[in-house]
């Protein structure tokens, strides 16, 4: 097996204008490695729901993203205030984004079971008052 | 049909640069729908996407499900952040003053003289 490639990024908990954007990094640089679109198109959904939630529920965070020839791990790590209960949290339609939030088209409770959805293994470590790392990994 | 066939039929404002290559992306199937998370999971390559939305985070979502263009109806506006994002991605914004119910049936119509 070849040598992994490796990116990371800091998401910026504060600026909602710039959500998304190690998602799309990702998927542009999938795309050069020649990765299948239906893969692209798993890791970029699962990514970008991560994403969107380490802004607008913890504050940001970081994102690994290790790419190998038949695996890809996407890490979400933050430093939010942790999800009190992760069944109720993985419910389809379940959200505690505020109004000001669901004004730009969030808040359908959806992200967190896209995440399962889309990936083949999906890990989450949360604290109260901590933080929550999510670990998915989608296969080739 | 193309986006450009499609802004010219429906009487559409082109809201992008009306010379970007993008405008001539065939469009294949529909996605109607304003909530990211849901958009995300539903909107498929070459799509024509109809919504109201028209922040930043539509161009992040439209960026990743690389749907053919984006229709803001009901008149809706993009300021020219939103505009200027969509063109670095290559995302052609379009505008009309209908509902997304006739725009559908309006699109629907069109592919029946276009095929
Ligand atoms: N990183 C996180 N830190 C703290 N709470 C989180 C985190 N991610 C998700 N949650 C909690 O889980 C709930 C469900 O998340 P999910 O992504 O499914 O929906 P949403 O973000 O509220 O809406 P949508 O993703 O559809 O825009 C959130 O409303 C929030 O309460
Ligand atoms: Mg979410």
């Amino acid at each position: 097996m070849s040598e992994a490639v490796k990116f990371r990024f800091d998401v910026d908990g504060s600026d909602f204008s710039s959500a998304g954007a190690a998602s799309v990094m990702v998927k542009k640089k999938l795309r050069q490695l020649g990765y299948p679109p239906e893969i692209i198109r798993k890791v970029s959904i699962a990514m970008y729901e991560g994403e969107i939630n380490m802004v607008i529920h913890a504050n940001g965070g970081t994102a690994e993203v290790e790419v190998y020839d038949d695996v890809i791990i996407i890490t979400l790590s933050d430093t939010g205030p942790g999800i009190p209960d992760v069944a109720l949290a993985m419910q389809e339609g379940y959200s505690t984004a505020r109004e000001n939030i669901r004004t730009l088209g969030f808040g359908a409770g959806m992200g967190l079971p896209n995440m399962k959805k889309y990936t083949d293994s999906m890990e989450i470590d949360t604290r109260i008052g901590e933080g929550t790392t999510i670990t998915m990994k989608v296969y080739l | 049909m193309t986006v450009k066939e499609l802004a010219e039929a429906l009487s559409l404002k082109i809201l992008t640069n009306e010379s970007q290559p993008e405008l001539d992306r065939e469009i294949s199937g529909v996605y109607v729908g304003d909530l990211l998370s849901r958009a995300m999971s539903r909107v498929e390559a070459d799509n024509l996407w109809i919504t109201i939305m028209s922040n930043v985070n539509v161009i992040a979502v439209a960026a990743l499900t690389d749907p053919a263009c984006i229709l803001l109806c009901e008149d809706v506006e993009a300021d020219d952040d939103v505009r200027a994002r969509a063109c670095e991605n290559g995302i052609t914004l379009l505008g009309s003053p209908r509902s997304a119910y006739e725009l559908c049936v309006e699109y629907h119509k069109q592919i029946d003289t276009f095929s």
